[in-house]
């Protein structure tokens, strides 16, 4: 049996619960850390920073999915529909800590999404996987079609406008920030030369066909 | 002639004395400059009425990019630092240009505490015991010309010791600069220590500006350059964001940063459910330095 081989019996060994229940108790704990002085002199920043990473760490594990069955043979689909579920989770957690514990005032809230581009950009990328999350059901997915898998390349603009928001979160060119937006520019450039390619046996498959009837 | 020794018994000094001696001084022992603060120490007419933000929260929540951009990089990594000997170029405009030793300041200037708020441009706020003294009678002893406007100040490049030099998207070394009023201003302070402690190096040991008007980052930390001239510096963060980070930088809750408000600040050390509070015009030393800024407009020189 090849190592992918055995990687793969080995991740279907493993139910898809636990997955979501490590999910779910991952920001509780950093919260615990976070309440209990763990995380610094001012731990809210800190919390909504981690919770931020973390959702985008999701997203971009996500998008492993397809390239790492593709390219290397790993087979992690049983688990998309759960890692998609977590960083919806993980974003809203994200997006509670800055809205509660950090900006507290409502006044302000408003402000700052429409007056400030980063939280703007972020704020799109929550709204772009609200559809996302509410869709992640068997029951969407037979009702929607082909229109399901449309709906869910909402995806590729989210992550895009993640990657940018941390970005722009910094006051100086920060490092982990651009080594996210490479990560992701690479999976998003894996994606539009893999649909390049397709168009283009598509295109060479149709030549040859009328070639044949003529 | 035979040795002799002069000291008697009695001469020696009481545990008791130099036990509280030791406390007032703090760990200025090491410095080895002999800061004779004593019982000077007393509550200057320029500090607040505040509780101080504890030690630990001041010495590992930092901003000072020469150690990396991480809030606790200056604590991990400013051990590095040689903060002894340390000595200050003073040039430009001034009668007495010369590399000035620290240990020769401040054998010449009056050392007191001064408990200041502090206001970080990223809205997080701390109040400091510093201890230091004000920054005229540094340049009273290097003694201004007449023609002098500005002061500029530079950090110390040494990236052997400081990672974040060799890192950091900033243009090294890291410089600020103050109006020659405002450098002259009884509440603009070099510090030399926090709390009895001498200055921990995260915090930019061994000599530091603060001018608790201004944003932090105005405060320039680990000095060896003082300059004096008649054009206006140029300083660090203005010269990477000119928009976001201008000169005069006085904390201000009407003006905004293009990416933030300034209307609200977070105090450090309330943990996580700690409140945000309103944000004072001049960080609360309107009384004492408005004057300062008569008939300018404080949006444009923001």
């Amino acid at each position: 049996m090849s190592f992918v081989d055995r990687i793969n019996s080995a991740l279907r060994s493993v139910p898809v619960w636990v997955l979501y229940v490590a999910g779910a108790v991952w920001p509780a704990w950093l919260l615990y850390l976070a309440a209990t002085g763990s995380m610094g002199a001012e731990p809210v920043k800190a919390l909504e920073h981690e919770l931020g990473r973390l959702a985008l760490k999701a997203l971009i594990l996500g998008l492993c999915v397809t390239p790492l069955r593709a390219v290397v043979g790993i087979n992690l689909i049983r688990f998309r529909r759960a890692i998609g579920v977590l960083t919806f989770y993980f974003v809203s957690a994200h997006l509670l800590v800055w809205l509660v514990l950090d900006v507290q005032i409502l006044s302000e809230i408003w402000k700052d999404i429409l007056k400030r581009p980063y939280i703007t950009v972020g704020m799109g990328a929550f709204l772009l996987m609200v559809p996302l999350a509410i869709t992640s059901n068997n029951w969407s997915v037979r009702k929607l079609g082909p229109t399901w898998r449309k709906l869910h390349r909402l995806v590729y603009p989210a992550v895009l406008l993640g990657g940018v928001h941390f970005i722009m979160v910094g006051k100086t060119w920060e490092i982990d920030a651009l080594i996210y937006m490479v990560v992701i520019a690479m999976l998003l450039g894996w994606r539009i030369w893999q649909a390049y390619k397709k168009r283009k046996r598509r295109a060479q498959s149709t030549t040859s066909v009328s070639r044949a009837t003529t | 002639m035979a040795y002799t020794i002069k000291l008697k018994y009695s001469d020696v000094t009481p545990r008791a004395d130099y036990m509280n001696r030791r406390q007032l001084m703090g760990g200025a022992v090491g410095l080895a400059t002999g800061l004779a603060l004593g019982p000077a120490l007393g509550a200057s007419k320029y500090s607040a009425d505040l509780d101080p933000t504890a030690l630990e929260d001041i010495s590992s929540y930092n901003n000072f990019y020469e150690f990396g951009t991480g809030k606790g990089d200056p604590a991990s990594h400013a051990h590095k630092l040689t903060v002894d000997p340390w000595s200050v170029e003073i040039d430009g405009m001034v009668e007495r240009p010369g590399s000035y030793g620290l240990e020769d300041i401040l054998k010449k200037v009056t050392q007191e505490e001064r408990i200041y708020r502090f206001r970080c441009v990223e809205t997080w706020s701390m109040v400091v015991p510093w201890v230091g003294f004000e920054l005229n009678q540094l340049l009273n002893m290097a003694g201004v010309q007449g023609g002098a406007k500005y002061v500029a100040f530079q950090t110390l490049f040494r990236p052997e010791e400081m990672p974040g030099q060799k890192t950091v998207n900033l243009e090294w070394p890291y410089r600020e600069g103050l109006r020659l009023d405002e450098a002259m201003h009884p509440l603009t302070i070099m510090a030399t220590g926090i709390y009895d402690e001498p200055m921990p190096k995260q915090n930019g040991a061994p000599l530091r500006l603060v001018v608790p008007w201004k944003y932090g980052y105005k405060s320039i930390k680990s000095i060896v350059r003082v300059t004096l001239t008649d054009k206006e510096p140029q300083t660090t963060w203005n010269m990477l964001q000119p928009n976001e980070y201008g000169f005069y930088s006085n904390v201000n809750p009407e003006v905004s940063h293009p990416r933030w408000s300034q209307a609200y600040e977070k105090p450090i050390g309330g943990g996580l459910f700690a409140k945000r509070q309103e944000t004072l015009k001049f960080n609360g030393y309107e009384e004492e330095v408005a004057s300062l800024y008569d008939g300018m407009d404080l949006v444009v020189n923001h």
